[in-house]
């Protein structure tokens, strides 16, 4: 039994010249966990993914794949991790099989075994009787499918997922997601970044990431529960832009911000939404009506970087 | 090193070749093309050089002499002048680069001494012209002066005693028709397989860092060493099938002698093939677009190739500093090897310090080329 963490990060750290990618950040996944890495783009989740594979070298601090280091035994960290690009990177002009056998073979999959993991990553891509089709040829979702099973040919127990989803329709992201935990169901760790707030949901631990930092980690209902320090409240108006404007001033707002059609509003403790109702219609403000909510995850990520941004100016 | 991998990604190379109709071109295409071009379209041979006659005295004899020439197949009459200063004329506006100009007493004064004059003038704003025409001259001038000498033999029973035979007799060796083909066309194939090398692989890795596909490959245990002899192998393969191509093509259609064995041309050819690829793939791994790349393989290989392998401009008749950079010119030593080969059939120990320097080549190059690549984004 293998109970240390199947990733281990300490104070890494990733310059670009003056840049800062990734900044100490320090984390720890358990085996069998699907931990989802959630940020804007360039908050410097590819940066960690990369680093964590060996792509790219630490300017300062460690980290540890599998059990094995790596800025020391990069090749080792290698045989045990699957990694899924953000950019798709299988090659076009080979056909689904010659794909699949080609990645078989460079990582050595015992032969006995190829023609049934390969047969497993076909139905697992959903790409029965495509075998023979150019992959240049295939859509979105099916490339997307067919480069994890590329990327899990060989079993590795940490696999490593850069935007899987992006750019991929709805239905099939929803099917991604579900192969995913399929294999987490097998004991393989998951790390997978994405933008999307709502597949954080998916994860059983979510590590926000804004400006190269880790600003919070937890699982959906531990951020949930997240300190806001005040009561959130969702405003319906006819006029966004407006009414954010006036309710940025109002007294006993801490944050406002656009969601959808509606606005979030997070109220110091003390403050009713009525007040803040009352306060806009003084103001010549047609709004409501406002009702508490609890807040989603997008909520507390962006109360979580504005809060941040202002300790930092 | 692990062979399932090397195997795994020589595979794939061959498939990504077959399919692409650039490579493939570039494989196939290019050396014939080349082939026909710089084996056809470079020749310092000087044939059916314009010639204006100016026979003074327009005899039976004169006639014979001016005849010799056009037979020859080096010269051929433009102009039949009658005057000296038709003949600056006519060079003046390039109807001849060469005159014959046969005196008035040409027969006469043959019959009664058994040797005489004639005088060709030519155009020597082309020296290099000039130089090869006036020694065809001198050529087609002793033949025809032996005609003479055995007639004057047959007819007074003894050979006049400053005979018009006297010619003078340069024999050349191992080129012996002193046809410029049999020296070019070697030098021909080893800048088509230097080309079509560099160009070949120099795509390879740039193909993977432009589609993406490198990152990855990067991010499998395969390691730089693998992916280098597992992308070089079908291209040295290839590269040996086009070599074979071109060197059927010096023997057979262009008829070069060949005198050496085709054991130490295999081996040999091999060697530049490896020294050439991994050029082009050393390119591949420093610079991350195909189009950069092929294009920097194309000058590094092409112009100094051209220049300094010796292939059309002789290198002992360079200045020193030049020739001393020649020696940097891989290609020279597979010209050289070539044409030792070819025509004085020389052996592999004959041409040691050649082979030697192509070994130093390859063995240089592969070191760098496996440490280039490296297994990191950044």
């Amino acid at each position: 039994m293998n109970a240390a963490p199947a990733v281990i990060a300490q104070g890494l750290t990733k310059k670009f010249g003056a840049f800062t990618a990734v900044d100490h950040l320090d984390l720890s996944i358990a085996k069998g966990e699907v931990a989802g890495f959630i940020g804007p783009n360039g908050a410097g989740k590819s940066t960690t993914i990369r680093l964590l594979c060996g792509l790219l070298r630490p300017t300062s601090g460690s980290a540890s794949v599998a059990g094995y280091d790596i800025v020391r035994q990069p090749d080792i960290v290698r045989l045990h991790i699957g990694y899924m690009s953000q950019k798709f990177s299988l090659y076009g002009d080979l056909t689904v099989h010659e794909n699949l056998r080609f990645f078989a073979g460079i990582y050595q999959v015992p032969r006995k075994q190829i023609p049934e993991r390969i047969a497993f990553a076909v139905s697992m891509a959903g790409l029965e009787g495509r075998e023979g089709a150019l992959v240049r040829t295939l859509a979105g979702g099916w490339k997307q499918r067919l480069a994890l099973g590329c990327a899990i040919l060989h079993r590795p127990p940490v696999l490593f997922l850069d935007e899987p989803t992006s750019g991929v329709e709805p239905e099939a992201r929803r099917r991604f997601w579900d192969l995913i935990h399929t294999l987490a169901a097998d004991g393989v760790t998951v790390l997978v970044s994405t933008h999307y707030m709502d597949e954080a949901e998916y994860c059983n631990r979510i590590a926000l990431i804004d400006a190269g930092k880790l600003i919070a980690i937890g699982s959906p209902g531990e951020l949930r529960r997240h300190d806001l320090g005040g009561q959130l409240f969702e405003l319906e108006c006819p006029t966004l832009g407006a009414t954010l404007a006036a309710t940025r001033q109002a007294p006993g707002v801490i944050e406002a911000a656009i969601f959808a059609d509606k606005l979030h509003v997070l109220l110091r403790a003390g403050t009713s939404g009525e007040a803040l109702l009352a306060y806009l219609a003084a103001q010549g403000m047609e709004a409501g009506p406002i009702r508490a909510i609890v807040p989603s995850l997008e909520d507390v990520f962006v109360q979580l970087v504005s809060r941040r941004q202002e300790a930092s100016p | 090193m692990n062979l399932r991998r090397i195997l795994a990604i020589a595979y794939k190379e061959t498939l990504q070749v077959w399919r692409d109709p650039r490579s493939l071109a570039i494989a196939l295409l290019m050396p014939l093309m080349q082939m026909v071009l710089l084996g056809y379209g470079i020749s310092l041979d000087i044939k059916h050089v314009p010639l204006c006659i100016y026979d003074q005295e327009n005899s039976q004899t004169s006639r014979e002499m001016v005849q010799d020439f056009t037979a020859s197949g080096w010269f051929r009459t433009t102009a039949i002048l009658n005057s000296d200063h038709g003949v600056r004329a006519a060079m003046d506006d390039g109807t001849c680069i060469g005159a014959l100009v046969i005196p008035v007493s040409f027969s006469r004064v043959l019959a009664q001494t058994g040797q005489a004059e004639v005088q060709a003038i030519f155009d020597g704003t082309d020296a290099n012209t000039t130089n090869i025409a006036s020694g065809y001259a001198q050529g087609v001038i002793a033949q025809t002066a032996a005609t003479f000498a055995s007639r004057w033999d047959a007819q007074h029973g003894v050979r006049p005693p400053t005979a018009g035979s006297i010619g003078l007799q340069s024999r050349v060796w191992f080129n012996e028709t002193l046809d410029s083909r049999n020296f070019i066309i070697p030098g021909v194939v080893a800048i088509i397989l230097a080309l079509v090398g560099a160009q070949l692989t120099s795509l390879t890795v740039a193909r993977e860092w432009e589609r993406g596909t490198m990152e990855q490959l990067i991010s499998t245990p395969v390691t730089s060493t693998e992916l280098m002899i597992g992308k070089l192998s079908p291209y040295f393969v290839i590269g040996l099938l086009d070599a074979a191509f071109c060197l059927l093509a010096a023997a057979f259609w262009f008829e070069v002698p060949f005198r050496g064995s085709v054991f130490t041309l295999i081996l040999t050819t091999a060697l530049f093939g490896v020294v050439v690829m991994g050029i082009g793939y050393l390119l591949s791994v420093r610079i991350h677009n195909q189009l950069g790349a092929s294009q920097i393989a194309l000058m590094v290989t092409m112009l100094p190739i051209a220049m300094l392998s010796g292939y059309t401009f002789p290198l002992d008749q360079m200045p020193a500093s030049i020739r001393a950079i020649s020696l940097l010119v891989y290609a020279r030593y597979y010209v050289t090897i070539l044409r030792d080969e070819f025509l004085k059939g020389s052996s592999l120990t004959e041409m040691a310090s050649s082979v030697a320097a192509l070994l130093l080549y390859a063995v240089a190059v592969l070191w760098l080329a496996a440490r280039a690549f490296r297994k990191r984004l950044d």
